[in-house]
This record gives C-alpha cells, sequence and structure tokens, in this order.
C-alpha cells in the first residue's frame, strides 16, 4: 500500500515542460471571447440597439484568432511568448465585454442616451467613421505643427539660455512669467490676433509645447559636467563644437523629458482650442457630439483620442529609446 | 611600433615646461582665496615629474594653469619658450575621474580630439592605434557604462594620446581605481612614457605612487602649496616597492609632509 502511494506521488512533482506548445491562457481567452459572441448573438436586447450580429461577428472572430493562436503560438517565436504575456489581458477584455454589453443593450440597467452599449459604439465606427476620421487628421495635424514649432523653439531657447548669458539675461525674466501661466490662459487674445483660428490653435499648442522643453532643455545643458567641456577645449574644440557634440547631446536625456510634459500640454490646449474655436478635430467632435446627445459618439471619439495620445507617446518613447541607447535603466513605457 | 604610429605626425620629443614665480588665488565671494603661493617649476623634455602634496594644496590647479584652462594671477606658465596662454591638443589633461562621453563609444570618445580638430578623415587609423596602445582592441563599440574603472581609464588615456601630445597632465589619474588595477596601470604609465618619449606631470597624493613613477617629485606644503622639498629618485625602471633607496625616500617625503610619527 505504502510502496503504491508513492509511485502515485511522484508524477505531481514533475516539472512541467517550460515552453508548451498548447497555450492554455489563449485557449481560455478565446473562450471567453466566443462566449462573449455568443452572450451577445442569442440574448435578446432590452433596448433598441443595431448592429448587434456585427458585435458578435466580431466577438467571435477575435475568439476565433485567439484558439487558432493558442494552437499555433509554438511556431511564432518571440512573437509567441509576447502574445502569451497578453493573455490574461485578453481573457479580462472578454469578460468586460460581456460585463458592459449585459448592463447596456441586454439588461438596460445603464440606460441611454448617457451610456453607450459596445454595438452602440460599433455603430459610431462603421456609420461615421469619415467624419470622425476627418477629425482625427485635422487634429494630428494641429497638433504636428504646433508642437514641431514649440518643440523647436523650446530646444534652441533652452541651450542659449544654458550657452549665454546675454540671452539669459534677457530670455529669463520673460520664460519665468510667461512660461508657467497655462497656454489656454491666451485663448481669446490668440483668436483675436491671430488671422484664422487655425493659426491661433497653433500657436496655443506651439506656446503649450515651448515650456517645458525650454525649461528642461536649459537645465540639461546648465547641468553638464563642467570637465566635458575642459576635456573638448584641452583637444582643440572650437565653441561650435562644444555647443553640438558636447551640450546638446550630454543634455538630451532631460531634454526628452521636456518633450514628454510638452507633448501632454499640447493635448490638453489641442482640444480646450478645438472645443472652443476650431470647427475641426477630436476635440470639436465631441463638443459636437454633446450638442447632439450623441454619448455614444463622445464615446467613440474619446476612445479614438486615447488611442492617439498614447499612440504619440510611444512614438515619443520609442525615439528616445533609439537615441539614447547608451544610457541604462531608463523608464519603460 | 603602435607608439612610433602615433608619434609620426608631431616632432617626438617632450615639450620643456617651465613654471615661473605662480601665484594663484580663486576668487571666493568676500575674499580671495590663494592656492598657489610663488612656485617655480623647470621640467626637461622628456621628464616625469611627480607633484606630490595634501589633497586640495592646489596642485591640480597647477595642471589646469599648464593646460591652458585658466590664467595664473602672477608669474608665468611657459611651454617650449612660449607663454601658454590657451588649451592646446600638444598638452593633454588626464583626470582623476575618466569623463568620458557617455553617449559615445570608446572608439567615438578616443575619436573625440581629432574630431574636434577636423582631422578625422585624415588621420582617423590613429584611433584604432591608441585603444590597441591601451589594451582595449575589441571594445572599440562599446559604451563608457559597459566598461570597468580600469577600463574607462585607459579609454581616457587614449583619448589624449590620440593627440600626439608632448606633455601629459595626470591629474591622480590612478586616484580611483581598486588598488590591484592601480598597480599594473603604473606600470603601464612607466612604459608608455619611456616608449613615447613625452614629458609627463603627474598629480598625486599617493607618496609611494610618486616614488615607482617620477623621476623627480616636488613635495608641496599645504595650501597655499609652496614647495616644501624635491626629491631626485635616481633609480632604474621598473621599480620595486621594496627597494631600500624609495623607502628612504618615502621616509624623507613623509617627514616633509609632517607624517613622520
Amino acid at each position: 500500500m505504502s510502496a503504491s502511494g508513492i509511485t502515485v506521488a511522484a508524477p505531481g512533482v514533475t516539472p512541467r515542460a517550460s515552453a508548451p506548445a498548447l497555450w492554455l491562457g489563449g485557449l481560455l481567452a478565446g473562450g471567453i471571447w466566443l462566449g462573449a459572441a455568443a452572450f451577445t448573438a442569442w440574448l435578446p436586447d432590452e433596448i433598441e440597439v443595431g448592429r448587434t450580429q456585427e458585435l458578435a461577428l466580431l466577438a467571435a472572430v477575435l475568439g476565433g484568432l485567439a484558439v487558432l493562436a493558442a494552437l499555433t503560438s509554438g511556431l511564432f517565436g518571440e512573437a509567441g511568448l509576447k502574445l502569451r504575456k497578453a493573455g490574461p489581458w485578453l481573457s479580462v477584455l472578454g469578460l468586460a465585454l460581456i460585463g458592459w454589453e449585459w448592463l447596456t443593450a441586454k439588461s438596460g440597467t445603464l440606460p441611454l442616451p448617457f451610456f453607450a452599449s459596445p454595438q452602440g459604439l460599433l455603430e459610431v465606427y462603421l456609420e461615421d467613421w469619415p467624419r470622425l476620421g476627418e477629425s482625427v487628421l485635422r487634429s494630428l495635424w494641429l497638433l504636428l505643427t504646433g508642437y514641431a514649432i514649440g518643440a523647436f523653439a523650446g530646444f534652441v531657447a533652452g541651450v542659449a539660455l544654458g550657452w549665454s548669458k546675454a540671452i539669459g539675461y534677457w530670455v529669463h525674466p520673460v520664460l519665468r512669467l510667461i512660461g508657467p501661466l497655462p497656454a489656454t490662459a491666451w485663448l481669446p487674445i490668440a483668436f483675436f490676433v491671430f488671422p484664422t483660428s487655425g493659426s491661433a490653435s497653433t500657436f496655443l499648442v506651439a506656446l503649450a509645447a515651448w515650456f517645458p522643453v525650454t525649461v528642461l532643455t536649459w537645465s540639461g545643458v546648465v547641468g553638464v559636467n563642467r570637465n566635458y567641456y575642459d576635456i573638448a577645449r584641452t583637444l582643440g574644440a572650437s565653441q561650435t563644437f562644444l555647443v553640438l557634440k558636447v551640450a546638446i547631446p550630454a543634455a538630451l536625456p532631460q531634454v526628452f523629458v521636456g518633450l514628454f510634459m510638452g507633448l501632454g500640454a499640447s493635448f490638453s490646449v489641442l482640444v480646450v482650442a478645438e472645443m472652443l474655436g476650431v470647427k475641426a478635430g477630436l476635440g470639436w467632435y465631441l463638443q459636437w457630439a454633446q450638442g447632439w446627445a450623441a454619448y455614444g459618439n463622445m464615446y467613440a471619439a474619446l476612445v479614438v483620442m486615447a488611442l492617439m495620445c498614447s499612440g504619440l507617446t510611444t512614438l515619443l518613447f520609442k525615439s528616445r529609446d533609439r537615441l539614447l541607447a547608451w544610457q541604462k535603466g531608463t523608464v519603460r513605457w | 611600433m603602435v607608439s612610433a604610429n602615433l608619434q609620426t605626425a608631431g616632432s617626438a620629443a617632450g615639450m620643456a615646461v617651465g613654471i615661473h614665480g605662480v601665484s594663484h588665488s580663486f576668487q571666493l565671494e568676500d575674499r580671495p582665496l590663494p592656492v598657489l603661493d610663488d612656485v617655480s617649476i623647470d621640467v626637461q623634455p622628456g621628464e616625469f615629474v611627480a607633484l606630490l602634496g595634501p589633497s586640495g594644496c592646489g596642485k591640480s590647479t597647477l595642471l589646469r594653469l599648464l593646460a591652458g584652462l585658466d590664467q595664473p594671477s602672477e608669474g608665468r606658465v611657459v611651454g617650449d619658450g612660449a607663454d601658454i596662454t590657451a588649451p592646446d591638443p600638444s598638452r593633454v589633461l588626464v583626470f582623476q575621474d575618466p569623463t568620458l562621453y557617455p553617449w559615445r563609444t570608446v572608439q567615438a570618445n578616443v575619436a573625440l580630439g581629432l574630431e574636434a580638430r577636423g582631422l578625422l578623415k585624415t588621420q582617423g587609423h590613429r584611433v584604432g592605434d591608441a585603444i590597441r596602445l591601451v589594451g582595449l582592441a575589441g571594445f572599440e563599440t562599446a559604451y563608457p557604462h559597459q566598461l570597468s574603472g580600469g577600463m574607462a581609464q585607459r579609454v581616457a588615456l587614449a583619448r589624449a594620446l590620440v593627440n600626439d601630445p608632448r606633455l601629459l597632465l595626470l591629474d591622480e589619474p590612478l586616484g580611483k581605481l581598486d588598488s590591484l588595477t592601480r598597480l599594473s596601470m603604473q606600470g603601464e604609465l612607466v612604459s608608455l612614457w619611456q616608449r613615447s618619449g613625452l614629458t609627463a606631470l603627474l598629480v598625486t597624493h599617493d607618496v609611494e605612487e610618486a616614488l615607482i613613477l617620477a623621476q623627480r617629485v616636488i613635495v608641496f606644503s599645504p595650501r597655499p602649496a609652496r614647495i616644501a622639498a624635491e626629491l631626485v629618485v635616481d633609480r632604474p625602471y621598473p621599480r620595486h616597492r621594496d627597494d631600500p633607496h624609495l623607502v628612504e625616500l618615502r621616509r624623507q617625503a613623509l617627514s616633509v609632509l609632517g607624517l613622520d610619527s
């Protein structure tokens, strides 16, 4: 008896294979999404919503893809491993979809028009995509031109402030007075002074990005180890070389902190400017949707806006990682 | 062979250095702080001289004057008979901290001087020579944060030597290394100096290091630095720490510094 007990216990402690061909988490996620599809398709809607079958189809496709990935992820090597890490998130998102669907379309606990159902969002994307797409492009254009101008001006101003005492004398007081003022405070004046609301908004977005980039570039240049300059000078470096090849690269980590903060500031100014003056862009879309009590459109635009801001921030961090590969232990985004 | 390569562009001999009645003081907020008091030293071309003294006595300031980074308040510093008024690649400084540029690879750090003077295209091969000279071949693409302290200091040395200097100003270059690395780098410094024939001035507060490396040791008083004694170390290289002659000189130096209890 006791001998057989030992032999039974043995298989339990043998370690499992480190990378099984079958991805159980993916199978679970796929099951949940397929369940969400069935839930959406077969449970009757409590309130009147369209596109229910399309939503079910979408969930079914995602669930099918997850199951497929679960069966084959072993074949994809590195990418397969990355996907495996996302498994718990995929499952939770599927559950969240079921919960959301039940609270809105299936039970009506969260009533229209203030809460949108998943198929409501899908309907907005399927039917209003031209307007939404144009809004995204308008916002992106305004943001990128304004941010580029502001970041460039801030970078130049920061380097000049850190490098030249004469420039510092004149620019520093201006920076101290104007910089902390929120760029949105300029809104009324900007729309009055500038010929078009577009140029006014570009100015405001640029101003919002300018301040943090200036301050952090400046502090980066000032904080450069003095010995770096001494070394370069003894080796025959000119002033230009000291600025371009010593001060600026040494200050770059700080510059990127400024660029990051400036990007956040320009997002907020962008939305406010579009809500108050510009007749295009995601901020305007939000305002317009609210005016028509089209809350589904509002949520849809918010999701798009979040993706846009997050995407741009990711892009900034990626370019930083590329440029500052020499640094150790930087923040992961 | 490698060092011969490094010598081709300049006249091979070291620089003659003259320090004539130099006094220097820093301007603090309320009053001047004297750091050098009437210092006069003559250094022959190709000589290795150590400047020994307590921490913060003003030795490093003297090197900065010789590098041309600062001007003396009084007196003259002269290189090959000409007043030193500005930095020049013929006089290079190596600090206690390697102060490598963290955003540049070893290769790009060593190339700094050539790049600054626009010589990288024509004399770029010297970069590789200098890296080999300090024994770091194979580490060209490493970044400073990947190097040990001793390796980083070697890169700093290569960055100085690639410019074909005639005067090497060493500001406690081995001060932050662990004791084993330090011993081996002392030997390397001596052989490098012997092969290149350049003039070397070493600031240190390590009596033993001064005696192992230099032909002449100038002992300074505490701040403001005055020359307290001059010891001639007339022993062949490589030297040994337990050489009775060096032990005697060490005793003398310590007694000048007031540490012979």
